[in-house]
């Protein structure tokens, strides 16, 4: 299964195993990882779920379009490698993969 | 096991499941029991009108968390199983097969159930409601029996046009049904919103196809004249008129689970008083979510929520204080709703707004926003298609930031200056 690093806005890190096919939030919620929220479980809806992919990962995740861009725009401290951890659904391909969390959802 | 007695959970939804994970990361070491009278994990709620109910996911794939989490958290669960009684003098809970348990402290997640119709006929088959898994099950299961031959579309008729009704409404017409949405009221979600959005939702259903009739009261259901089979052939109006039904969902609003409270003699109004700290009057026991009525400062008022963000957060604070830690609970709130290809975003409560302003073409399009307004500071925004906004939304509604008529009228006004 690939494996996720979170990493939160103090530095600490959590590993989590994810199955392909879900989320990056769910491998949060599943683990208990705080600093995602996820308000709306997943519909992109909340934008509880802000996370910055580390550069190198992008080409593989993708970057946010149409309503995600949208709402991402309107986040505390949004970035050109934002994204709602939601909407990027994990694949082999993501083995590794790094996402960093902001201090704070609201 | 530990030797403590348990903190025991009643209810076993957004609200318990999030206040047993909870209580683990507020550092609980004594055993933790969900009773519920349901037969699953916690799962979401809000998929049970849309995507479940339209076929696009399955019931595995609602679970809010995996099993083994809860597992290797250590949790236990209690199926199928009721509270009748808490004696609050022994802190002892009854249930109902008979047995009694013992608790530490306790939480009421009971939440709330479907509002029921009573009119004559209500005991029909084919007459449903919409609030649990099990719900939606017997749904499909009723569908699949009364398919017709040459897959003639079946007529459904919803009673009550709220939220969860037009959602149903969408999901159903998505799978080729004849749909009616019947109100009471003279628009639909008229308790909730501005007559700009209600018009929108009306013309939205309709150009799928969906009939909306409104102002029209039901009498009575009815089934087939000289039929032995009890079941709901036609719907009766007050006015004399009927409608040919082969299902009814009725979606009229929920009532808070609060009998249990109530009957231990905990403070109970229209939901289970807590404070802040979602305690109740009773130090041993806290609530959460939809059963709770709650003080909200943004607003200076007591609120029962009906919503996810709610039970979650107010979870969060009530695990807290069973572990002795104050953590107030204080959020905006908000809530969502997804129709065909439409996005609803809500934020905060429009109660007593005495103006709305309208940015975008609410009649020609389908993307606006209603901003409601009291004494000139916005308090609430139903979102349609706007995400952007529905963020900034709650940010000007926390901050008390002021924003002019021309503001937040004007498309072409970038809301992001209001915050620098
Ligand atoms: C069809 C539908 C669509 C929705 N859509 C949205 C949406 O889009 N966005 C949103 O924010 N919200 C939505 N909601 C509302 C949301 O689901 C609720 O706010 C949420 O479920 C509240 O969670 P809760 O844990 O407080 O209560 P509930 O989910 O009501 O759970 C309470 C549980 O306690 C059990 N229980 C009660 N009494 C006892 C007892 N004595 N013993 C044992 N068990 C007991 C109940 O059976 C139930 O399982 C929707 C609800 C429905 C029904
Ligand atoms: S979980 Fe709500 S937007 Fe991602």
């Amino acid at each position: 299964m690939p494996l996720i690093k979170y990493i939160d806005h103090s530095g600490n890190e959590f590993e989590a195993e994810v199955e392909a096919g879900k989320s990056v939030m769910d491998g949060a919620m599943d683990n208990m990882i705080d600093g995602i929220l996820a308000e709306c479980g997943g519909c992109c809806s909340c934008a509880t779920c802000h996370v910055y992919v580390e550069e190198k990962f992008l080409p593989i995740t993708g970057e946010a379009e149409g309503m995600e861009k949208e709402m991402l725009s309107a986040v505390n401290d949004p970035k050109p490698n934002s994204r709602l951890s939601c909407q990027i659904i994990v694949n082999q391909d993501m083995d590794g993969l790094v996402v960093h969390m902001p201090e704070s959802q609201y | 096991m530990s030797s403590n007695l348990p903190c025991i959970i009643i209810g076993g939804s957004h609200a318990g499941g999030q206040l047993a994970l909870s209580l683990r990361q507020e550092g609980w070491t004594d055993d933790i029991i969900v009773i519920s009278n349901e037969a699953y994990y916690p799962y979401q709620r809000p998929p049970l009108s849309k995507a479940l109910l339209a076929g696009k996911l399955e019931p595995h794939q609602i679970l809010i968390r995996p099993q083994a989490l809860y597992e290797k958290q250590n949790i236990s669960f209690l199926f199928n199983t009721s509270v009748e009684k808490i004696n609050r003098q022994n802190k002892r809970l009854e249930l109902d097969n008979g047995n009694s348990i013992d608790y530490q402290k306790l939480a009421l997640c009971t939440g709330a159930r479907a509002r029921k119709l009573e009119i004559c006929g209500a005991e029909l088959s084919g007459i449903h409601y919409l609030r649990s898994l099990d719900d939606v099950e017997h749904i499909k299961a009723d569908l699949n029996n009364q398919l017709k031959p040459q897959a003639k579309p079946s007529s459904i008729v919803i009673v009550g046009g709220g939220y969860i009704g037009l959602e149903a409404a969408a999901s159903f017409t998505q799978l080729g049904h004849k749909v009616t949405v019947v109100e009471a009221a003279n628009r639909v979600l008229q308790r909730v919103t501005a007559p700009e959005v209600s018009n929108f939702f009306t013309r939205l259903h309709e150009s799928y196809g969906v009939s909306i009739i409104e102002n029209k009261q039901v009498a009575e259901f009815l089934k087939q004249t000289e039929s032995e089979i009890n079941r709901v052939h036609q719907v009766l109006f007050s006015d004399g008129t009927v409608l040919p039904a082969d299902i009814v969902i009725v979606g009229i609003g929920v009532r808070p689970n609060v009998e249990l409270a109530e009957q231990s003699g905990l403070e109970v109004k229209n939901g289970i008083c807590v404070n802040e700290f979602a305690q109740t009057s009773d130090d041993n026991i806290v609530a959460a979510g939809d059963c709770t009525l709650h003080p909200n400062t943004m607003y200076q008022t007591s609120i029962r929520l009906e919503s996810v963000p709610n039970a979650m957060e107010q979870a969060k604070s009530a695990a807290a204080m069973i572990c002795g830690k104050q953590k107030k609970y204080d959020a905006l709130p908000w809530f969502w709703s997804d129709q065909y290809d439409v996005k609803l975003q809500i934020a905060g409560l429009n109660q007593g707004y005495d103006q709305t302003i309208i940015r975008g073409d609410s009649v020609n399009t389908k993307s606006f926003v209603v901003w409601y307004l009291k004494n000139n500071q916005v308090i609430a925004a139903d979102c349609i298609n706007r995400p952007r906004e529905f963020m900034f939304a709650k940010r000007l509604i926390t901050q008390k930031i002021l924003a002019n008529i021309a503001q937040l009228s004007d498309d072409t006004f970038d809301l992001s200056s209001l915050f620098s």
